[in-house]
């Protein structure tokens, strides 16, 4: 089975966000990186995927060059190669965008499943994944917790909300979007990290005439729904002073 | 006109529908609505009742079970029926499932997960979190053709739905050329909830920030100390620390104590859509920024593992 696996690296979860001076992006040379926490999902089930089926996982990301940084870690974790549409633009590009980038540079590997994960942690449009099959033209998915395959058909399992779940089967070759927590993550062992060395990334240039769907005008810190009441001092007074307004003026105890 | 997808699940208006009915009356400041309702029904029914505009119900066998190749054709059919300048829907599972392919189909931008709306009419922008929350971007759509936006669950009062006098409900019908690539299987929950947590009067849920999976039990005095039930965000569940029946949020139950107490929790959307409505909340957390103390009520920002050892004390102490 020939399968793709889409990552995107985002700023790390812990990161405090700085803004550029005209507020529209953040302000990539303070931030630090990691790999999107459901692609890291989504690559562990395509490498379950391989075992099983065998075949090839090949990892595929849109951005500037940062981005083979978590290439090579998913290379490291076990992956066999690497495409990379090297685009700085593609840094902030909304999910349609990001899409079609992809989809030029995958089109003509004709792989059998394409997983991504199910939104990321920076932007959250949600929509890359989706947008992505319907430009390779082949069915999809979404916030998948357990995948069967074979025979030419993918039979998942698909979340909905409020702790609900359903079995939807389709043909391949089939995009999948993946949910944090459907498998166990491996981490890359030291063999593994000397052999993604000599793996190979084919970078690719981005397609003529990429529009953005979305601009950015402004980025902001949230406002407050709530006046939240700060309270501080040691541990311990703080806590006699949670414990006291819990008691008295919130009647919560 | 603005032209707002409802959707309907086992013949059920969801809820959240009435959200994205407010967020188009919003968006459009007196601008003629048209509902489609693929399934029709009692939901048509319903929204007709409501006078909120001019509800078209598409009935076919084919939209009896979810597929999101038939959700599409049908949503693009009534779109190139209607002209509308904008397409407004709930952000629930069923949308983030076709909404993307149907903007792609189409080549119309997609505003997802929209939390505002600034302005109104042609000019009106929309904000949406970004950043896991921490930031809020205010984005334009951009390009020809109508822009589709899907509004947070919550974001948007369905209390506040203007209503008008009662309408007709129109039947709109809808071509499906082609059978759907999926099969469904009927919708199952996993092993019955055992904990019902939408009844518990007080909650102590931990989140990341509790690091390890034998520090939960500093969590777990505190909750005997305040006669509370444990829960958790999901990253918590899905690492086996807890189980799936102690996760609140969009994946998990929805809770509405009087007291809810965050532990180590950041406040990610698809959590506080499963606790905000809580009648008192507590956060405790190392960042200050978090997005977890948008919806607190008290906040103590610190070290966890100092501060609930001392509250749990403080609890325990002789009144």
């Amino acid at each position: 089975m020939k399968i793709a696996v889409c990552i995107k690296q985002v700023p790390t979860r812990e990161w405090q966000p700085r803004l550029t001076d005209d507020r529209t992006w953040i302000r990539e040379a303070d931030a630090s990186f990691e790999m999107n926490e459901p692609d890291a999902y989504a690559l562990e089930e395509a490498l379950r995927l391989r075992e099983k089926h065998g075949g090839e996982v090949v990892v595929c990301s849109a951005g500037p060059a940062r981005v083979q940084q978590v290439m090579r870690e998913a290379l490291a974790r076990g992956a066999d190669r690497g495409v990379h549409v090297d685009a700085p633009a593609l840094a902030a590009a909304d999910g349609f965008t990001v899409a079609a980038a992809l989809a030029h540079a995958m089109r003509e590997e004709a792989f059998d499943l394409v997983l991504t994960g199910l939104q990321s942690d920076d932007q959250g449009h949600a929509q890359t994944g989706v947008a992505l099959a319907e430009l390779l033209g082949i069915p999809h998915s979404t916030i998948i917790m357990d995948v069967e395959a074979g025979d030419g058909r993918v039979r998942v399992k698909r979340e909905l909300e409020g702790g609900w779940f359903q079995w939807v089967s389709m043909p391949t070759p089939a995009l999948l979007t993946i949910q944090s927590g459907i498998n166990q993550l491996r981490y890359a062992t030291l063999k593994g990290i000397m052999a993604a060395k000599k793996k190979e990334i084919r970078s690719v240039a981005p397609p003529a005439g990429l529009e953005p769907g979305l601009k950015i005008l402004a980025l902001s810190l949230p406002s407050k729904s709530k006046q939240t009441a700060l309270i501080d001092g040691t541990p311990a007074a703080a806590a006699a002073e949670l414990v006291r307004r819990l008691r008295d003026e919130a009647r919560a105890l | 006109m603005i032209l707002v997808v409802a959707e309907v699940r086992g013949g059920t208006l969801n809820r959240a529908s009435w959200e994205a009915v407010a967020c188009a009356q919003q968006a459009g400041a007196g601008e003629p609505l048209a509902i489609v309702v693929p399934g029709g029904g009692d939901a048509a029914r319903l929204l007709a009742e409501a006078g909120v505009g001019d509800v078209l119900s598409v009935e076919h066998e084919a939209l009896a079970a979810y597929t999101p190749d038939v959700q599409v054709a049908v949503v693009a059919q009534v779109m190139a029926q209607t002209s509308p300048r904008l397409v407004v829907m709930a952000h629930t599972y069923q949308a983030r499932d076709y909404a993307p392919r149907l903007a792609a189909r189409l080549r119309v931008p997609l505003v997802a997960d929209v939390v505002g709306v600034k302005g109104s009419g042609a000019a009106a922008t929309f904000l949406r979190p970004m950043f896991q929350g921490k930031l809020v971007a205010e984005v334009a759509p951009q390009g020809v053709g109508p822009a589709v936006v899907s509004c947070q669950i919550g974001a948007f009062r369905a209390d506040a739905v203007v209503k008008g006098a009662p309408a007709a409900v129109r039947a709109v019908t809808a071509t499906i050329d082609a059978a759907p690539a999926q099969t469904v299987e009927a919708p199952f929950q996993e092993a019955r909830q055992a904990v019902d947590l939408s009844q518990a009067e007080r909650i102590v849920a931990v989140g990341r920030g509790i690091k390890a999976q034998d520090q939960i039990a500093v969590a777990e005095r505190l909750a005997a100390a305040m006669g509370a039930e444990m829960a958790a965000s999901r990253p918590i569940c899905d690492n086996g620390w807890l189980p799936m029946d102690r996760q609140v949020g969009s994946s998990g139950q929805t809770v509405s104590p009087k007291l809810y107490v965050a532990l180590g929790i950041s406040g990610a959307i698809q959590h506080l859509v499963g606790m905000k409505g809580s009648r008192t909340i507590v956060a405790i957390n190392k960042d200050a920024d978090a997005p977890i103390f948008e919806v607190a009520d008290y906040g103590i920002v610190g070290d966890l593992f100092e501060i609930v050892p001392a509250l749990t004390a403080e609890l325990e102490k002789p009144r």
